[in-house]
């Protein structure tokens, strides 16, 4: 197996390099160091910095082989991308794979139930951390997962925008049966829809019980009426705060999703005139017998009581107002490009949003093919995800690490905590929420964690016995071909003073170079 | 209620005192208000709108009782000592925080806010929030770089701003925003210092001349203050009982607080209860008897200097006044701040107040708004520092200050 490994990543390093050096003299290629590397432009390496979590030396290879926009669009269609066979081995073992929502949530009822059947004592204790276990196993499954395609899948714009929608359309992991359920919900709502239709990405989380146990809807009825996912699908999901809607459409839209909610066990009795109104895809459903069937207006128009037809119209209504265009458009352009984007930048993306229908794939081409990506790239600071994810990239270049603790408990140090946030807005976008004095400090202390050592991240999960690995070489051929040429004389002078190689790594992942991008 | 004779501190004459002291205290031709023995003053935001309606109980409203027929607290019975505890003949302390914060209201050194709140309707955690947190009237533009205790601090500290002031949070909140850095470091988890002198230095010199370089280095040097204060105290502190928590985290503010910070701010989370709220007991019940008894440890390692000391909680609104489907209550309006302070003129309830029935909601759903944040914060620092109008309007400007003679 890990024969293998290192095999498969000698090879692919050797051919990605190769291609490399044949190309010398391509357009996307500048002056050569001493050692005779090719040395990517600045402007191009901050876009291929962009484009992917963090450069390692196949993203380099494969920028050199197909230029800009091949390689793009070889990252918006990623259907054929492959994990590195380690990985892809450490992914299909995971239980969260396999298990579905409906089957985990309506088990984990049944346990619960069996729980307050057991009588007071040791027994009862027992049975309810284990199943409290299984619930944390699962969120951590989940975010192990995300964080080995985020270092290791050649599909890296996927990743981010996976990311990306996981916080846009935020869930938090530690309310309600969430846990068991957000797997899913990155695999299946979010994933298959990242660079498809947004309307079909709104209605995939509408129906998804992480979601709908998340924001409460699963609760919301006739005469019991709850706001509350109604409120967050206008303010944060689609139009903006400032987006146009009205309190009165905030209750009048809560009316519209009376019903929608989730069900893990038999179809209700419904009578007859009801029946065929009855909606079912898996743990999702629409029960019109909670649902409130009177006319509504929403954003200034009726909408006729009909069962769960209002919600696809009210959907479809709201992802067409322009304001959601633009809310979309400014949103992904503070993630990719900076924290005050390119007002004319937002605006065109905003334009191929609302003459697309809302295809994301448009929309992305947009932002990196724009001519004015060039000159707004560079000030991004790294959110945590990104510093993280950037820094294991860097560091091992594409080696398999075989423990993601370490990268969770960094994550949860610099407070973006993944399916972590409690709050529906998600993580910030901008930089005076991760730029603080405090979060320095700790960024620096992590910095030091990966480059003084191997930090933890080839030991073997729950297992324990460390190898001893060592610290990584980060005065690499990658450094020296793309950044190495771009660093401030400040940098360079730090790395000049230190007394070691594992200081040096320190350095240069705290290095202004390396936290913004 | 009149305050009672023999009371330890008069707070206007120790205010005197610190204003006299001010005029000693002039950086670079400019006058700042806070002299080194100055008031202290802690910021608690409540984040997520917590449900105030069932902290400070209006008892002597029957609708209370129509309109939350699962939620409600049984009103005050004087031969329980652990229900509701009156404060007076309309409103009730709720029974999770009576032994907290109950006990400092019986020194007087706890008064409430009903009907206290903002301006902003839209009924958003994170519109309301920055808001707040900004410190200007709704629609009145926003200004992301400039919070209102950013302001504040500039205007008392100065220079000292980077020492002086201090955020208890694992992020800088919108509120510190300006031009000078604040430091901050969440002390819920405190561990040893990872970088010498000489690394530390290099890593300064590495942001010579960026933005982050006041960041930088104050985070740096923050991180071993810390880490020995703490060092300092778990060892002359070996055999007293652990606390742990946010108990343990307001303890350690204050401890902090008393040695050195004149501004704090901290936040706490879990206040959105739209599903199984609970009454008396449940999910609100324990967020509170948390808060309380966290307040309470951070009064206590003040020391002495918790009577030269305020702090406000504070929150983005109330919530509905009736519970809605799921046990719980939706988003809202006005709602109840607590003033707390070693030798504040407290054991009230105080500001503008209206009797609550089926017709005085606001929008038929919330506590209506009578006490604007900033009349009321405005009104409590200028008080505490003796702030000329000039300043107070640099901290809020739209806003005059009203003065509830707490302080």
């Amino acid at each position: 197996m890990q024969g293998n490994a290192t095999r498969w990543r000698r090879r692919a390093l050797t051919l990605g390099l190769v291609t490399g050096l044949a190309l010398g003299g391509c357009a996307s290629e500048g002056s050569r160091t001493a050692a005779s590397l090719p040395v990517l432009h600045r402007a191009d390496a901050l876009w291929l910095e962009r484009v992917t979590f963090g450069l390692d030396s196949d993203s380099v290879a494969q920028y050199r082989r197909l230029g800009r926009e091949r390689f793009l669009e070889a990252q918006l269609d990623a259907r054929d991308a492959v994990l590195p066979p380690p990985i892809a081995a450490e992914i299909a073992g995971l239980e969260v794979n396999r298990a579905d929502p409906m089957t985990l949530i309506a088990a984990a009822d049944a346990e619960r139930k069996a729980i307050n059947a057991l009588p007071a004592g040791a027994d009862r204790e027992q049975a309810r951390k284990a199943l409290n276990d299984q619930g944390n196993r699962l969120a951590y499954e989940t975010v192990r997962r995300d964080l080995l395609r985020a270092v290791y899948s050649p599909a890296q714009l996927e990743e981010q925008m996976v990311w990306f929608w996981l916080n846009h359309f935020s869930v938090f992991q530690g309310k309600g049966d969430v846990r068991w359920v957000v797997g899913d919900y990155e695999e299946r709502a979010i994933r298959p829809h990242v660079f498809g239709s947004f309307r079909d990405l709104v209605m995939a989380t509408l129906e998804h019980p992480a979601m709908l146990e998340y924001l409460d809807n699963s609760r919301n009825a006739a005469g019991h009426i709850n706001e509350n996912y109604a409120r967050e699908l206008m303010e944060l999901h689609t139009l903006g705060v400032n987006g146009g809607y009205t309190q009165q459409d905030v209750q009048n839209l809560a009316r519209v999703l009376t019903g929608v909610g989730v069900n893990a066990g038999d179809a209700p009795h419904l009578r007859p005139d009801l029946k065929a109104l009855y909606v079912r895809r898996g743990a999702f459903e629409f029960n019109p017998a909670r649902h409130d069937f009177s006319g509504k207006v929403l954003l200034g128009r009726p909408i006729e009581g009909k069962g769960f037809a209002e919600v696809e119209e009210a959907v479809a209504r709201i992802v067409h107002e322009p304001a959601c265009a633009r809310f979309i458009a400014r949103q992904l352009a503070m993630y990719f490009v900076a924290d005050n984007p390119p007002p004319a930048l937002v605006a065109r993306m905003a334009q191929t949003f609302m003459h697309t229908d809302g295809n994301i794939a448009a929309v992305l081409r947009t932002l990196f093919l724009s001519h004015e990506v060039d000159g707004a790239l560079g000030g991004k600071f790294k959110d945590p995800m990104r510093f993280v994810v950037s820094a294991v990239r860097f560091a091992y270049d594409g080696r398999p690490i075989s423990n993601t603790r370490p990268m969770l408990n960094w994550l949860n140090g610099l407070g973006e905590t993944p399916y972590g946030h409690q709050t529906p807005d998600g993580y910030s976008l901008v930089e005076t929420n991760w730029a603080s004095s405090g979060q320095m400090s700790r960024r620096f202390e992590i910095a030091r964690a990966i480059g003084a050592g191997n930090a933890g991240l080839f030991d073997v999960e729950q297992a324990g016995g460390a190898p001893a690995t060592g610290f990584p070489q980060l005065s690499n051929r990658l450094f020296y071909e793309a950044v190495e040429p771009f660093l401030a004389a400040h940098t360079k002078d730090a790395l000049r003073r230190a007394n070691s190689q594992q200081e040096w790594n320190t350095f240069l992942l705290s290095s202004p170079e390396f936290v913004y991008e | 209620m009149s305050k009672s004779v023999g009371q330890p501190m008069n707070r206007r004459r120790l205010i005197k005192l610190g204003l006299a002291s001010a005029a000693a205290a002039t950086i670079a031709g400019r006058l700042y208000a806070a002299p080194a023995g100055g008031p202290r003053f802690l910021l608690v935001f409540l984040r997520g709108g917590y449900d105030s309606t069932n902290l400070l109980i209006p008892y002597s409203s029957s609708f209370y009782y129509e309109a939350r027929p699962t939620i409600a607290i049984a009103r005050p019975d004087p031969a329980s000592n652990t229900g509701a505890l009156a404060l007076d003949a309309n409103w009730a302390l709720a029974p999770a925080v009576r032994e907290s914060i109950g006990a400092l209201y019986a020194q007087r050194q706890v008064a409430f806010i009903p009907f206290a709140g903002t301006d902003d309707v839209s009924r958003s955690h994170f519109e309301t929030q920055d808001s707040i947190e900004l410190g200007l009237a709704a629609g009145s533009g926003r200004d992301y770089r400039s919070g209102f205790l950013g302001r504040l601090a500039d205007t008392l500290l100065g220079p000292a701003v980077a020492t002086s002031a201090i955020a208890f949070t694992d992020a800088l909140p919108l509120a510190f925003a300006g031009p000078a850095t604040v430091p901050n470091l969440s002390l819920k988890n405190v561990g040893k210092p990872q970088f010498d002198d000489r690394q530390s230095q290099i890593l300064s010199d590495m942001y010579a001349g960026h933005h982050l370089e006041p960041a930088v280095s104050s985070g740096l040097e923050l991180r071993h203050e810390v880490a020995q204060e703490i060092a300092e105290d778990t060892a002359a502190n070996r055999n007293a009982i652990n606390t742990k928590g946010f108990e343990l985290e307001a303890e350690r503010m204050g401890r902090l607080m008393r040695d050195k910070y004149r501004i704090g701010f901290i936040d706490v989370g879990g206040w959105d209860t739209h599903v199984g709220e609970g009454g008396a007991q449940g999910t609100l019940a324990n967020n509170l008897s948390n808060l309380g008894r966290g307040l309470q440890a951070f009064s206590s390692s003040l020391g002495a200097e918790w009577n030269n000391t305020v702090v406000v909680v504070v929150s983005e609104f109330g919530r509905t006044f009736r519970e809605n489907g799921n046990r719980g209550t939706d988003h809202g309006h006005g709602t109840v701040y607590w003033v707390l302070g070693g030798s504040i003129n407290g054991g009230s309830v105080v500001g503008a107040q209206q009797r609550l029935d089926r017709g005085s909601l606001f929008q038929d759903r919330d506590y209506p708004v009578l006490n604007d944040y900033r009349a009321v914060l405005g009104g409590l620092f200028r008080s505490m520092w003796g702030l000329s109008p000039a300043q107070t309007a640099k901290v809020f400007r739209e806003t005059p200050p009203q003065d509830l003679k707490l302080v």
